[in-house]
């Protein structure tokens, strides 16, 4: 395996080097187990590529979001006002993230509190990198698997990002099937407005099974994410209905990184 | 003199009609301004444009598409038999019958006759609607919400328009039989009439006087139905063949995961973090304290407030919403009804206390909105994308849950940890921030 360098910010600039992009981490992708497959396996795509990046690390904070979501303002505007003080000391122009939680919230609603950056989610990122030639996938490993993708409520319906994650996808010469609801009509996975950290309200059943279920009526091999929530709440669902032996929830960061076989 | 008695009598129904629906314009409108300010005066070719689009071209009623259809007929109907009325007006004031005839000549049979075939369209998608509400069971129609005024007021819309549209074929059918059939000059041939001139044979057993009668009452009563509807409005869910113009105008126009800054957060944070600001500082007048977010429909902003009024509850927020789908107690719909009640309640107090509003112990939270069904939310925004007329009810759920957590301190307690666990360490989750990196050891 590759040697990887993870340097931050701080490091790159005490070395005289300025990094290309940021990589925004997020809380999830730094701390889930789960999620850190998925910046693992990003951060493998960045250096396959040759992107100089860095990362902030400890001082990176939560965007705010949960808070926000929750109703939190005051939570909200102390953690970017934090942000976007490291962020622009270190005077960021562009950041990739593989959360559409961050992504949201550092592109919407960073510029009116002072933090104006180029925000791009990763599998945005990673179409360029297709397209510009600097990566390139061999979808040998995917061919005849059928692949269906589930739009996170950030990327998709808050931010009108519905092309570059399938455009990604297509690389992989497998079968891409669209759930019913699907694009502007995506069914949530629950996880959103801060649901991922409180037990749901009573009813008939959980949001995630229920998009677990419309995702299994494509009889997918692989279910593609592009959120570390949206990843767990499908995991979840996937274990619920105790199919975790014949279907696969995986991050186009790691569907891509598994075919360019880095 | 006598001959003027019609017109005389048409003239002042028709001011009266004006000055009731116009006294409950100033209502709304006194009732929208109570809430807060939000500047919407930007991009006026963006906003014209959005209206256009949604509202006018009607661009998100074909995402279901066979009501979609129907919607549209209905809606055109709406629009080109206004242009009718125009002559049924003049007609009523200046005592003329058919006034714009000798001007357009054939283009004249030309309009009555695309009238006379939509006034037919209407009358069938109308029954299909009927039939859709009361007879299929679509599950959006069957809400809780929706049991008792709410069906009623969707029924007799329905049946208005049925009634309207019956009295316009009646009077134009009766129309042309006297056309044919008697020599009063006041019959002029005029018109086509493709579809009352299969009403002709059920005028043949009449005298011409007995069909005059006819005529008449189907025209005075079809333009009493049409003042009539139009006060009917305000008190029905009807007012978005007005209100989605103004709308769709004014909806927000950035990406829909943008949700509001409140400045006066803001300010209250920056001077947190000033190690300048003076703590003991004494607050200056203008500084006036603020709520934070909504208990009652005086935080909510016109803008909300307008969405209320508009929404003709049919319910595809509600179908899309994940929460709804999956039998939790919120319905976005419910927001927006709940809202435009509480509204109303407010209106009538100030109506009885001279434009003063006496508490009445009641609010939007908890007296309409319970902080279950707030709670939850996902912010998906799949209602406000569901929405046809750019209403959008997140933005209430969310600015209650700011109140709730600002004003009260009541959130659940799961999401308490969250927010303790972002102050303290920097993540929603109890680790610590300096460990942020530790995924780089695992590469």
């Amino acid at each position: 395996m590759n040697n990887i360098e993870i340097h931050t910010f701080a490091d790159l600039l005490a070395q005289g080097k300025t990094p290309e992009i940021l990589f925004w981490v997020g809380c999830a992708g730094s701390f889930d187990e789960r999620a850190k497959k998925i910046t693992k396996a990003f951060a493998k795509i960045l250096n396959q590529a040759n992107v100089s990046f860095a990362v902030l690390g400890s001082e990176e904070g939560c965007t705010g979001d949960p808070a926000k979501r929750a109703g939190n303002e005051f939570l909200f505007q102390m953690q970017a006002l934090t942000n976007i003080e490291v962020l622009n000391g270190y005077n960021i122009k562009k950041i990739v993230t593989t959360c559409p939680h961050c992504f949201n919230t550092l592109k919407n609603e960073y510029p009116e509190l002072g933090g104006n950056y180029d925000v791009l989610h990763h599998t945005q990122f990673i179409r360029s990198l297709l397209s510009e030639g600097r990566l390139t996938v061999s979808g040998g490993v995917f061919k005849g698997k059928r692949i269906t993708f589930h739009d996170p409520c950030y990327l998709g319906r808050a931010n009108n990002v519905y092309e570059a994650p399938r455009e990604v996808l297509e690389k992989l010469d497998a079968q891409l099937f669209e759930m019913k609801s699907c694009k502007q009509k995506g069914l949530c996975c629950g996880a959103g407005g801060a649901q991922m950290f409180k037990e749901s309200e009573p009813g008939k059943q959980e949001v995630n099974i229920k998009r677990t279920e419309q995702a299994l009526e494509t009889k997918p091999d692989i279910i593609a994410a592009g959120c570390p929530f949206c990843n767990t709440m499908l995991s979840d669902g996937i274990k619920n209905k105790k199919k975790e032996d014949q279907v696969e929830v995986l991050d186009i960061a790691e569907l891509i990184n598994q075919a360019s076989d880095l | 003199m006598s001959d003027y008695i019609p017109n005389i009598i048409f003239t002042v129904f028709f001011v009266i009609a004006i000055y009731f629906f116009s006294n409950n314009v100033r209502k709304m409108y006194r009732n929208i301004n109570l809430g807060i300010s939000v500047d919407r005066s930007d991009n006026k070719k963006k906003r014209w444009i959005q209206m256009l689009k949604i509202a006018f071209g009607q661009s998100k009623m074909i995402d279901k598409p066979v009501v979609g259809i129907l919607h549209i007929v209905v809606y055109v109907g709406f629009l080109v038999i206004n242009i009718e009325l125009l002559e049924i007006l003049l007609d009523g004031f200046l005592g003329t019958h058919r006034v714009f005839a000798p001007f357009l000549g054939s283009f004249y049979n030309f309009l009555i006759g695309f009238f006379e075939i939509f006034a037919f369209l209407v009358v069938v998608s109308v029954v299909l609607f009927w039939t859709r509400r009361n007879i299929l069971k679509i599950k959006r129609f069957l809400s809780d919400e929706m049991k008792g005024w709410p069906k009623s007021d969707a029924n007799l819309i329905l049946y208005i328009e049925v009634i309207l549209m019956t009295l316009f074929l009646t009077m134009n059918g009766s129309d042309l039989w006297l056309q044919i059939n008697s020599n009063d000059p006041h019959y002029i041939s005029a018109g086509a009439f493709p579809i009352s001139q299969y009403m002709l044979p059920l005028f043949d057993n009449f005298s011409i006087s007995s069909v005059i009668i006819i005529e008449r009452t189907a025209w005075w009563l079809h333009i009493m139905g049409i003042f009539l509807f139009l006060n009917y409005l305000y008190y029905s869910k009807h007012l978005h063949i007005l209100l989605a113009f103004p709308n769709t105008y004014f909806a927000n126009l950035e990406s829909k995961g943008k949700f509001s800054n409140l400045q006066s957060v803001t300010n209250e944070v920056k001077m947190m973090l000033d190690p300048n600001a003076d703590p003991f500082a004494a607050p200056t007048s203008d500084q006036e304290i603020s709520k934070f977010g909504a208990s009652d429909v005086f935080d909510l902003s016109w803008v909300q407030l307008l969405n209320a009024y508009t929404c003709t509850e049919c319910g595809r927020c509600t179908s899309e919403c994940p929460a709804n789908q999956t039998g939790k107690k919120l319905s976005p719909r419910k927001i927006m009804m709940d809202t435009r009640d509480r509204l109303e309640d407010v209106g009538r107090n100030l109506d009885k206390n001279k434009g003063e509003f006496k508490p009445d112990g009641k609010q939007l939270l908890e007296n309409h909105i319970s902080t279950e069904e707030l709670w939850a939310c996902t912010s998906c925004n799949a209602c406000v994308e569901a929405c046809p007329i750019g209403i959008d009810p997140l933005s209430i759920i969310m600015d209650m849950r700011r109140y709730l957590v600002m004003e009260k301190s009541a959130a659940p307690s799961d999401l308490n940890n969250m927010m303790t666990n972002i102050e303290n360490n920097g993540a929603p989750w109890p680790f610590n921030q300096m460990d942020k990196l530790n995924w780089k050891n695992e590469l």
